[in-house]
């Protein structure tokens, strides 16, 4: 497919934020982008797009608990669709807030396809408190529609905002899943220190105290990715933290990897 | 409230309206009524709306009085700033217009669109669009309630850029504190400990802004005895708009809509309760004057009023806060030339037993005012309820300049616009006395690298990383130079803003106060704050820099206190006069008064200003080993009031002064250096003199330093520490390219600059004094530790 033919389509419901800057971002890789309201999604839905994005910020002021009353909305309105969505193979990304949803909406991880009850959830950082900071983070899966572009092993950079992500597993089956979601290769982006030895827990480098410094994880197809790191606010090279430190700066920040893969990956397969 | 005295009369009506005998009461009784509704209106002003109301023939309703209150309020009407000021020496009518409006009259530049007039500032920004900028105070609300009341002050100074349809796009926040470390058995009863104020007012910034996506970029905390009974909170925002967006233009017929969340019983008397000193019982008084704040309500509003904007459906728009619909609604009237009525019914109530002054008053947040001609009022309305935003048509512009408020039917206000926007002028007097006060004696200490870690790690220079982190910096994508650069997180002197995708025209944020420099002189205080501002500015490659006051101050009744607002008010003129910077905004927040007295004098500025290309802009950190390091500006023997003299315990009295003439010749051509890309990286010299500032460049860049003091270009003074610690303004240090070291020379030819030393890849900060000897050693990283530590965790 050509890519001014992909169609991707970033939603917002009253709180979210970041949809902007992700549409901005897309829009510069040349393919077509419809900022939707939920309300405009649930009338019109998915079928015509190839790339949903749920974007980051506070959706529904992120009472309850971040991402839970939108991700209920979408789950009540919208599941069949979704599930076709996903089992058609096209792609579902959310970040940071979006990942929230998508986990609370039972998308991510999935173990056994969609899931009713939230697998895994983003919780309170450690230190309780809200992180705006850029951190590394270390390639685990380079063969997901969205890491195409980056190799195993490869370190990047990316900022984190964000007063919940920490991602856990259920204590009683913490060993299990995480065997599972290393099995399948579900783990995508891990924290890790400048040299991209395991952030181990170890604020600040993990930045609020995911189990096994996860920072994104995919379903067990590699279709659906969210992650708490922003890539929208990596994208230009202006937007690195130290551009001025560099004689000549790079093309892309990072999180531009990330989207290009997804945008290539549907050129390639659809 | 149940007034029932000889005085109130409830109304024959099935509602809580009251009549009050204004008519016919005496001096006595007449203070009484302003004391009994919470007006805080003086006998002079009373007397005004006795003779109003004894033309009229009758006796004003509660809900008059009160609208009078709110719109004859310090924090609405500036009474102060726009009243008669008699000093020893000379009388001046209106501080505001003879002091700050003059600078912008006189310079008259032709990129201000709305200066003063408008919620907000707007300048040009490029062709087609402008910049909307507003700082506000909300100092009394912080101090009851810390976290609703900055919270609140971010929501309501967003409201204020959407005010004038511009998309707010970046908040700042400069807060003031007493020392964190202030003994408890210091604090007296009904005052709330400082660490308590900074936990509580740093987290609701926080929490508004980053819900509602806007980044914080800059700002300051500072720490002084003069704050444990008044914090400071200052709230900015940043926004942007087609000058073609910018419409104020309602007419008569124009439906009046409230929109937003709902009207409750919360910050009833905010302005009056902002206008008074705090007390024991401002705990209990000024609670319900304290808004609650729910950014996720305006968040919404926001979408649905740009919308509105991009359809270009309404005719005029304004912001909810002090006085609440009491204000918004008289002074879109009275500067609209119409006159209105509303339909208090119509107001959707959180609290349905509200009585229609409650209502009328009310400054429950996230609410707006938009004018809406009629035949658009269909497909407006369609956008409120698309974005799940509550919008009301409560009444209507009409011709005849007057204000007809009903309820139930039943008349309960009506007033000419122009009695409620005349009130009687405010004479005030003014003394101002030169302090005695003498330079310290001591000899210069021995060892002067701790004294610079004790200076880093002090809490009105160290990191303010731990603060930083909990605001979203980075969100719209658009931070191009951010509070604190590269992973190393050094401190920038301003933010640098992309705000435009197809433009590489960037908005550039920095501020400065001074308050200790008050404690000598308000003059050279205020003159610091804006060569500050301006030169924390230029550091970064901003220019064209328009500029915005912010007095912090005690009761102005008291002519020494006015005497001193007067004096930096002076400076304020002749400084930004030579700088050719003109004052766009500015706010006042004045009675800031507590069991422990005044709150120290402040005076924030911020300066916007504009980089043509944001791929020029320059960040702090050192950037390669061998550039060399240049001073530019000459380092005098001003300590008075410096960081350096509090840590000994002093004040002293040489104040830093200012030379516009050559601050802004330097200004100009540091602009031209960073143009011309000689310049990798530029901080400017402010608290902790030119030894912090070369720590902080260190740091950022993680490299070393080597330093000659004997090359610094100085004048009467003579001690290492001295020229180390000095806070003399319109001071640069520069890292230039080596191989445009000459043509940086000549640009600086006839200025004061000296080649000081370079950078080194020894991770080492060494200073060499006057005899050639080592005086300061230190690792970077061991100055990176005590600068991070200070604020604490």
């Amino acid at each position: 497919m050509k890519r001014e033919n992909v169609k991707v389509c970033v939603v917002r419901a009253g709180g979210t934020n970041c949809d902007l800057e992700t549409e901005v971002a897309f829009e510069s890789l040349g393919v077509k982008v419809d900022l939707l309201r939920t309300q405009k999604l649930l009338e019109r839905g998915l079928a015509d797009y190839h790339i949903v994005v749920f974007p980051g910020g506070f959706s529904y002021g992120d009472y309850v608990r971040a991402g839970a009353i939108w991700a209920k909305l979408m789950q009540s309105k919208l599941l069949p669709e979704i599930s076709r969505y996903v089992e058609d193979g096209r792609l579902l990304l959310g970040i940071c807030n979006g990942f929230q949803v998508l986990v609370e909406m039972g998308v991510l991880p999935a173990f056994h396809g969609l899931s009713m009850y939230p697998e895994a959830a983003l919780a309170t950082n450690l230190n309780a408190r809200y992180e705006c900071r850029w951190v590394y983070l270390r390639v685990e899966n380079p063969k997901t529609p969205f890491t195409s572009l980056l190799e195993e092993g490869k370190v990047i950079r990316i900022p984190v905002g964000h007063g919940e992500g920490r991602f856990v597993l259920p204590k009683d089956r913490e060993k299990e899943y995480l065997k599972k979601l290393l099995r399948n290769r579900q783990i995508v982006l891990r924290y890790a220190k400048s040299d991209g030895r395991p952030a181990e827990t170890i604020y600040p480098f993990n930045p609020n105290g995911s189990v096994y410094d996860i920072a994104g994880i995919c379903n067990p197809q590699g279709n659906v990715f969210g992650l708490m790191p922003h890539p929208e606010r990596a994208f230009f090279w202006w937007q690195l933290p130290d551009w001025t430190r560099m004689e000549s700066p790079p093309k892309h920040g990072d999180g531009w990897f990330i989207l290009e893969s997804a945008v290539s990956y549907v050129c390639e397969n659809f | 409230m149940k007034p029932i005295n000889r005085l109130f009369e409830k109304a024959d009506l099935p509602l809580e309206l009251y009549k009050v005998k204004v008519t016919e009461a005496n001096d006595e009784e007449l203070i009484e009524i302003s004391k009994e509704l919470n007006l805080e209106l003086n006998l002079n002003e009373m007397k005004a709306i006795q003779r109003y109301f004894r033309r009229l023939r009758r006796d004003p309703t509660d809900v008059e009085l009160q609208t009078i209150g709110q719109t004859w309020s310090e924090h609405c009407f500036h009474k102060t700033f726009k009243g008669t000021i008699v000093a020893e020496n000379k009388t001046v009518k209106s501080i505001f217009r003879t002091y700050i409006a003059r600078v912008t009259e006189e310079l008259n530049p032709e990129w201000c669109i709305s200066v003063f007039k408008d919620n907000a500032g707007i300048i040009e920004f490029e062709e087609e669009f402008a910049i909307a900028v507003k700082v506000e105070t909300h100092n009394h609300p912080s101090a009851v309630e810390p976290f609703g009341g900055a919270a609140t002050g971010i929501g309501g100074v967003i409201r204020d850029i959407l005010g004038v349809w511009a998309e707010p796009i970046a908040n700042t926040d400069v807060l003031c504190f007493g020392p964190l470390d202030t003994p408890y058995d210091r604090i007296p009863r009904g005052i709330k400990h400082p660490r308590y104020l900074f936990n509580g007012v740093v987290a609701g910034i926080a929490s508004y802004g980053n819900n509602m996506g806007l980044p914080t970029v800059n700002g300051a905390i500072y720490f002084d005895e003069g704050y444990i009974g008044n914090v400071v909170v200052y709230c900015g925002c940043i926004g942007i708009l087609r000058k073609e967006d910018y419409i104020k233009n309602t007419k008569p017929g124009d439906i009046v809509l409230l929109v937003g969340g709902e009207t409750g019983r919360d910050g009833i008397h905010g302005v009056t309760f902002a206008s008074a000193e705090l007390t024991e019982a401002s705990e209990e008084t000024g609670r319900a004057a304290v808004q609650i704040p729910n950014p996720f309500e305006e968040e919404k509003l926001r979408r649905a009023i740009l919308r509105v904007r991009d359809e270009k459906l309404g005719s005029g728009i304004t912001d909810l806060g002090g006085g609440g619909l009491s204000s918004a609604v008289g002074e879109t009237a009275y500067r609209s030339g119409c006159g209105v009525e509303i339909d208090l019914d119509k107001v959707p109530l959180r609290d349905p037993t509200l009585a229609p002054w409650e209502i009328w008053i009310s400054e429950s947040q996230e609410r707006m005012l938009l004018t809406i001609p009629e035949d658009k009022l269909e497909r407006t309305l369609e956008i409120f309820e698309e974005e799940e935003v509550k919008a009301t048509p409560i009444g209507v512009f009409t011709e005849d300049k007057r204000l007809k408020l009903k309820f139930r039917g039943h008349k309960v206000a009506e007033m000419d616009l122009e009695f409620l926007f005349s009130p009687p002028e405010r004479i005030l007097k003014a003394e101002w006395k030169p302090k005695r006060l003498s330079e310290p004696t001591f000899d210069e200490p021995e060892d002067l690298t701790n004294e610079l870690l004790n200076l880093l790690s002090s809490p009105n220079i160290s990191s303010r990383e731990p603060v930083i982190r909990v605001y979203d910096h980075e969100v719209r994508g658009a931070t191009v130079l951010k509070p604190l650069n590269g992973m190393s997180g050094g401190p920038n002197d301003a933010a640098v803003l992309k705000p435009l995708k197809d433009s590489w025209r960037g908005v550039v944020i920095s501020s400065a106060l001074n308050p200790n420099y008050g404690k000598i002189d308000p003059y050279w205080m205020a003159a610091s704050s804006i060569d500050e501002a301006i030169r924390n500015n230029t550091c970064v490659g901003g220019r064209r820099i328009a500029l915005l006051d912010n007095f912090t101050w005690g009761n102005p009744e008291r002519p020494e206190r006015l005497g001193e607002l007067l004096r930096a008010a002076e400076a304020c003129y002749d400084i930004a006069k030579v700088y050719g910077t003109p004052f766009i905004s500015g706010k006042d927040s004045l009675y800031n008064e507590s069991p422990m007295g005044p709150v120290t004098s402040t005076l924030l500025i911020t300066a916007v200003g504009v980089i043509p290309d944001i791929r020029k802009s320059v960040s702090s950190d050192l950037k390669a080993v061998g550039n060399p390091l240049y001073v530019v500006g000459e380092t005098l023997n001003e300590l008075g009031g410096s960081e350096y003299y509090r840590l000994k315990g002093f004040l002293g009295a040489n104040v830093p002064k200012v030379n516009p003439k050559l601050g802004r010749k330097l200004v100009n051509r540091i602009v031209q250096a960073i143009d011309l890309g000689y310049v990798r990286a530029c901080h400017d010299a402010s608290e902790g003199g030119l030894a912090v500032a070369l720590s902080e460049m260190a740091i950022g860049g993680n490299l070393g330093v080597e330093i000659w003091l004997s090359n610094v270009p100085r004048r009467g003074i003579s001690r290492n520490d001295l020229i180390l610690f000095s806070e003399s303004n319109s001071r640069f240090i520069v890292e230039v390219k080596r191989k445009f070291r000459e043509e940086f020379e000549k640009l600086f030819d006839g200025l004061p600059y000296g080649e000081v030393g370079l950078v080194t890849r020894g991770k080492t900060l060494t200073i060499y004094g006057l005899d050639g000897k080592v005086v300061v050693e230190a690792e970077v990283d061991a100055l990176s530790e005590r600068w991070r530590k200070g604020l604490g965790d």
